[in-house]
């Protein structure tokens, strides 16, 4: 059971994670962070896909191009988000002393990205070009 | 009778973690840049229309939000004993990416 309440209050108020149980090693702290960032520029990667495909395709179909570059800029929206929740879950669990959060998402990620580079795949090679 | 020991120096941290998580802020400024800059490409590619602009200048602030958050961290992570991320930092960092995606989702409209 997700406790979306408790998820929601630490998006409003990121501070409070450190309110709560042991400060750990500050090591364990920057790797944290490291990861985040890591997401951070998987997400900027995303967006910056999202502007490429819209500028340099201009010979595809305006409604795939579009569908695509908007799929890749709500991709790294997501990425963002996914970023700051996932590091304070882990920060959190990390306090109390828990196991780390496990998440589907890098899975759905995935996904996403095989299914839009298929396409940009078929759309170069069966020439869906306009 | 031996001597009084040295007092105890800090711990050196063998693998260089606040090092490694300022270059890590560097790296993702750097993204943050190429991605600042395609979006700019994209709206003068468009020729400059009242919303093109706005969108731009949004852009700009997003990427000049995020330099000024990273500098900010960069600052703290200068001591033997850096102080965990704060979460405002994290949120801030996190808000200029979505202000990226959510300008490039009004350019390509």
């Amino acid at each position: 059971m997700i406790d979306i309440a408790g998820r929601l209050r630490l998006w409003l108020a990121p501070e409070d994670v450190h309110a709560e149980g042991r400060t750990p090693d500050y090591r364990f702290s920057l790797a944290n962070e490291r990861t985040f960032l890591a997401w951070l520029r998987t997400a900027l990667a995303l967006v910056g896909g999202g502007f490429a495909v819209d500028q340099f395709l201009p010979h595809l179909h305006r409604p795939v191009r579009v569908t695509l570059a908007v799929l890749l800029l709500v991709g790294g929206a997501l990425c963002a988000f996914r970023a700051v929740d996932h590091w304070v879950r882990c920060e959190r669990a990390m306090r109390r002393g828990e196991d780390l959060p496990v998440s589907r998402f890098p899975t759905l990620l995935a996904l996403l990205v095989a299914v839009i580079a298929l396409v940009m795949v078929l759309a170069a090679t069966l020439g869906w070009a306009g | 009778m031996t001597s009084p020991s040295p007092p105890p120096r800090p711990a050196r941290d063998p693998g260089l973690q606040p090092e490694r998580t300022r270059l890590a802020w560097r790296r993702t400024t750097l993204a943050c840049t190429v991605a600042a800059v395609l979006a700019g490409r994209a709206a003068l590619h468009r020729g400059l229309s009242p919303g093109g602009l706005v969108a731009l200048a949004l852009c700009a602030l997003a990427w000049l939000g995020f330099l000024l958050v990273t500098q900010a961290r960069i600052a703290g992570l200068g001591t033997g004993r850096p102080s965990p991320l704060a979460g405002r930092t994290a949120v801030a960092a996190a808000a200029c990416v979505v202000a990226f995606a959510v300008c490039g989702a009004a350019l390509l409209a």
